[in-house]
C-alpha cells in the first residue's frame, strides 16, 4: 500500500490536468464539425489556460498571474460574441452550422 | 490530504465534463458538459486562492458566455444532428494521435520547467483578494486594462453591425435605395 500521508497537491498536477484539457479541446477542434461546438473547444482551451495561469501565479506568489487570466477571459468574451454573431451571420446565408459544407476556399 | 480528494474529485468532473461536451451529438449536451467543466474550474481557482477570479470565472463563463451559446444553439443548431462524415482521411485517428501527442507534449515540456524553476518557490498567503488583483490591475496594468475596454467595444460594435448588416438587411436596404 502506498503511503498517501504526505502526498500534497502541486503546482504539477494542475499543470498535468491543464495540459490534458487543452489536448481535449484542440481535439475537439479537429474532431467536430458542428461550428459551436468547435467554438466550445476553443473556449475550453482558454480555459485550461487561465488554469495554468492561476496556478503559476499561486506557486510564485505573483497575483499577475490572476491578472493574466482575467485578461485572457476579457479576450475570450470578446472573440466568442463575434465568433458568435459570424455563425449566425453564416447560418442565416447559408442554413448550416456545418463546416464540411463551408469549402468555397478549398484548393 | 483533504486537498489531494478534492482535487481528484474535481478534477474527475471536469475531466468528464470535458468528455460530454466533446462526445455530445446534441449541442446542447455539449453546452452543458462545458458548463460542468467552468464550474470546476471556479474551484480549482478558489483552491489556488484566486477568490475573486472564481467569481469572475462563473458570471462570466458560467453566467454570459454559456448562456450566449445557448441562445446561438437554440436559434440555430439544436435540431440538426451533426454528421460525421469524414472529409478527411482518417481524420479520426489523426486527431487522436495528435491531440494524445500534444497532451504528452506539454506535460514533459513542464516537467522540465518545473524541474529547473522549482526549489526557489515560497507559499503566499492570500493573493488572490480582489484588493490585491485590483492593486496590480490598476497599478502596473492600466494601460492594458484600458485597452481591453477598446477591444470590447470594438466587439460590441462588430457585432452589432454583424448582426444589422446581413443578406436580408442588405436586399432591403437596396430596395429602399432604389424606391
Amino acid at each position: 500500500m502506498i503511503v498517501m500521508a504526505d502526498v500534497t497537491v502541486t503546482v504539477g498536477w494542475y499543470m498535468i490536468l491543464a495540459a490534458v484539457l487543452f489536448s481535449m479541446g484542440a481535439a475537439g477542434v479537429l474532431l467536430r464539425r458542428n461550428a459551436l461546438v468547435m467554438f466550445m473547444s476553443v473556449e475550453l482551451m482558454l480555459n485550461s489556460v487561465n488554469l495554468t495561469f492561476i496556478a503559476a501565479g499561486n506557486e510564485l506568489g505573483l497575483v499577475e498571474g490572476q491578472v493574466a487570466a482575467l485578461f485572457v477571459m476579457v479576450v475570450a468574451a470578446a472573440e466568442v460574441t463575434v465568433g458568435l454573431a459570424i455563425l449566425v451571420a453564416v447560418f442565416r446565408r447559408r442554413s448550416t452550422a456545418n463546416v464540411d459544407l463551408l469549402s468555397e476556399l478549398k484548393g | 490530504m483533504i486537498e489531494v480528494f478534492l482535487f481528484a474529485i474535481f478534477a474527475l468532473v471536469a475531466l468528464s465534463g470535458a468528455v460530454v461536451m466533446l462526445t455530445a451529438r446534441n449541442p446542447v449536451y455539449s453546452a452543458m458538459g462545458l458548463l460542468i467543466t467552468m464550474f470546476t474550474m471556479a474551484l480549482f481557482y478558489i483552491m489556488l486562492d484566486a477568490h475573486f477570479v472564481a467569481a469572475v470565472q462563473i458570471l462570466v463563463y458560467a453566467g454570459a458566455v454559456m448562456t450566449l451559446f445557448l441562445f446561438v444553439i437554440m436559434m440555430i443548431g439544436v435540431d440538426k444532428k451533426e454528421e460525421r462524415v469524414e472529409t478527411i482521411p482518417f481524420q479520426r485517428g489523426i486527431t487522436f494521435v495528435v491531440a494524445f501527442g500534444l497532451a504528452v507534449v506539454i506535460i514533459l515540456a513542464g516537467r522540465q520547467a518545473w524541474v529547473t524553476g522549482s526549489d526557489a518557490f515560497g507559499s503566499p498567503d492570500m493573493i488572490g483578494t480582489i484588493e490585491t488583483v485590483a492593486d496590480s490591475l490598476f497599478g502596473t496594468w492600466t494601460i492594458a486594462f484600458l485597452s481591453t475596454v477598446f477591444l470590447l467595444t470594438i466587439a460590441a460594435v462588430g457585432t452589432v453591425a454583424l448582426a444589422m448588416f446581413g443578406p436580408t438587411a442588405v436586399q432591403s436596404t437596396d430596395e429602399e435605395e432604389g424606391a
